[in-house]
């Protein structure tokens, strides 16, 4: 961010060039608009309503957050990965959880796999319906909108049934999770289960053959598929090009290899394949989330004494001796749990691509680095080539189609 | 995974075939290998040529406070700025870190923007927040601290609460007429 005059980005042009170019107009966009999808700059080079080029500014909501790595431990941190992609946090703690359980090499229970696997699903299935809604919202479709948030308030109802939070959940812990899953809650997502594929329909009816939504969407916004590898697009906005990378099912972690699902892809690479691909990975998610909630696995949530690493249960800590010492190693803060002085990279397959931790430990619970790799700089960086030619209103539906949260590609 | 490790190896067979023999390791299943920083836009364009065509990330840790270096990692011992390329392989599910390591003062490497597009802003966040310079860079800038910021913030020698530039922004006045 800066108060300086923008320097534009895009090929060099001769001096003539140039001036000849006096008349094209410079339109700032941001940080503060109603549909940035949070506080991210364009500034926009117009020639009348067709954007000659675009310069995007990033770093308004840049809080520290890898600094703050550096200084918490990792069931601290836990909290601040809540608040990178906060529109599911869910998956960034299973995203974080799942990195250091990597590096510290534990292997989680079943029933802790297949509960994280759940509300990752259900995580993705919030993140795509404010997605397509903030697409829906910008280009006009009000409704759409808000039958896609009366599924999220369902969604974050579910979530505070199993955590107490709705929404900055901090749900996950190093070997397991901060609560167990109860009936009610399991009674909640068959109920969920049961009713969401009729709003989805709802939706669809609304917004996928609607004229107006196809016209403002099809065809803008193109990107190829050597361009989304070049560039680095991974998730929905990769599969629409074509790119068939999809970490469930090519590095499976948690119990997605378990489960029945497809890899949604399209090939148009524009706005309205994302569109697309994000509503039929709704569907995909729910099949997920059906099959994996008839079949939680009983036992255990966390890992057990020996691993040193979760807290033991209550029972264990006052009948046996090992859950008093872990008990007590756990909690004191000079003590806590032995990490390897090594270095790793884990990533899932968040809703909007791939969510990554590289962690370098050096020995005890705090890390010694932690880099986020968000998915969402690399999405706004390619924004001015999905952008150059297309009119000012376009420019709205390609920065929903990309879902750029702004806390994520911050930091 | 067992299949992509073993995969790895090929790959690292036929880089070690082109550009010679690099310090490789292994942990929890993920293979790294250290480059000298002269020699990494020809490795980088050896391992993109041979496969590992998406770049997912290049980041970078600071080892100045570091107490022992790692194990797996005695190439660290000394340097200060471990860069982190990490690469996979959208065909096979391959993955590679490929570490540079590099010191003060004047920290540099070669950019790998020419590959990868990707890399732009990727570089530019790590000059910002570190202060390495990629030389052939098309527009190295700060991206994410404001133009004006002077320091590299997650140096370790750089204090989590900062020194003071929150509260001393420098004041724009308006000029009535």
């Amino acid at each position: 961010m800066s108060i300086a005059p923008p320097t534009f980005e895009s090929t060099p042009r001769s001096a003539a060039a140039a001036r000849s170019e006096d008349y094209l107009w410079t339109l700032n966009f941001g940080p503060q608009h109603p549909a940035t999808h949070t506080t991210l700059r364009l500034v926009l080079k117009l020639e009348g309503e067709r954007v000659v080029d675009a310069m995007p500014e990033m770093g308004y909501l840049h809080s520290g957050f890898e600094k703050i790595g550096e200084h918490l431990t990792f069931n601290q941190y836990v909290t601040v990965t809540d608040r990178m992609n906060y529109i599911s946090p869910m998956a960034n703690n299973v995203a974080w959880h799942h990195a250091v359980e990597t590096l510290l090499g534990i292997e989680l229970t079943p029933r802790c796999k297949v509960i994280r696997t759940i509300i990752a699903e259900l995580a993705r299935i919030s993140d795509h319906l404010l997605s397509n809604g903030a697409v829906g919202l910008d280009t006009g479709a009000f409704t759409f909108f808000l039958y896609a948030f009366y599924q999220r308030e369902v969604i974050y109802d579910i979530f505070e049934t199993l955590c107490g939070a709705r929404f900055t959940n901090s749900y996950t812990r190093v070997g397991g999770l901060s609560q167990d899953m109860t009936p009610l809650v399991v009674e909640k997502i068959r109920t969920f289960v049961k009713t969401f594929p009729k709003t989805l329909d709802d939706m669809e009816k609304l917004l996928t053959r609607n004229r107006i939504f196809v016209d403002r969407t099809k065809g803008v916004g193109v990107l190829t598929k050597e361009e989304a590898i070049n560039r680095g697009a991974s998730g929905p906005v990769a599969r629409a090009s074509g790119v068939t990378r999809d970490l469930r099912k090519d590095e499976p972690c948690l119990a997605y290899a378990d489960y029945d699902f497809q890899v949604c892809c399209a090939s148009a690479g524009d706005c309205y394949a994302r569109y697309l691909v994000r509503m039929q990975e709704m569907r995909e998610s729910l099949k997920i989330v059906a099959q994996a909630v008839e079949s939680i696995p009983a036992g255990p949530v966390n890992v057990g004494i020996g691993q040193r690493t979760a807290l033991p249960t209550k029972q264990q800590v006052y009948s046996t001796i090992e859950g008093t010492i872990s008990h007590f190693e756990l909690s004191m803060s000079n003590r806590g749990f032995e990490v390897p002085c090594e270095e790793i990279y884990a990533a899932i397959e968040a809703p909007n691509g791939e969510l990554g931790f590289y962690i370098a430990g050096d020995g005890n619970e705090t890390a010694y680095r932690a880099r986020c790799r968000p998915p969402s700089v690399l999405h706004f960086a390619m924004f001015p080539h999905l952008i150059r030619g297309h009119t000012l209103s376009d420019v709205v539906a390609v920065l929903g189609s990309l879902n750029i949260i702004a806390a994520e590609l911050d930091r | 995974m067992p299949s992509a490790t073993s995969s790895v190896d090929t790959l690292l067979a036929a880089l070690t075939e082109v550009c010679g023999l690099f310090e490789t390791s292994v942990f929890r299943g993920q293979t790294r290998v250290v480059v000298p920083a002269e020699r990494l836009p020809e490795v980088l364009s050896v391992l993109k040529d041979r496969g590992l065509d998406l770049l997912v990330d290049i980041s970078c840790v600071d080892y100045l406070d570091y107490r022992d270096p790692p194990m797996q990692m005695p190439a660290c011992a000394g340097h200060r700025y471990g860069l982190v390329y990490l690469l996979a392989s959208t065909a096979t599910n391959q993955r590679l870190t490929v570490r540079v390591f590099v010191d003060d003062p004047e920290p540099a490497v070669a950019s790998a923007v020419p590959l990868w597009e990707a890399a732009n802003w990727l570089e530019r966040e790590v000059w910002d927040l570190f202060g390495i310079r990629f030389t052939g860079h098309p527009d190295l800038r700060r991206l994410v601290m404001p133009e004006e910021f002077t320091a590299h913030p997650l140096r370790k020698d750089y204090p989590l609460q900062g020194r003071g530039e929150r509260h001393n922004f420098p004041v724009i006045t308006r000029n009535e007429r």
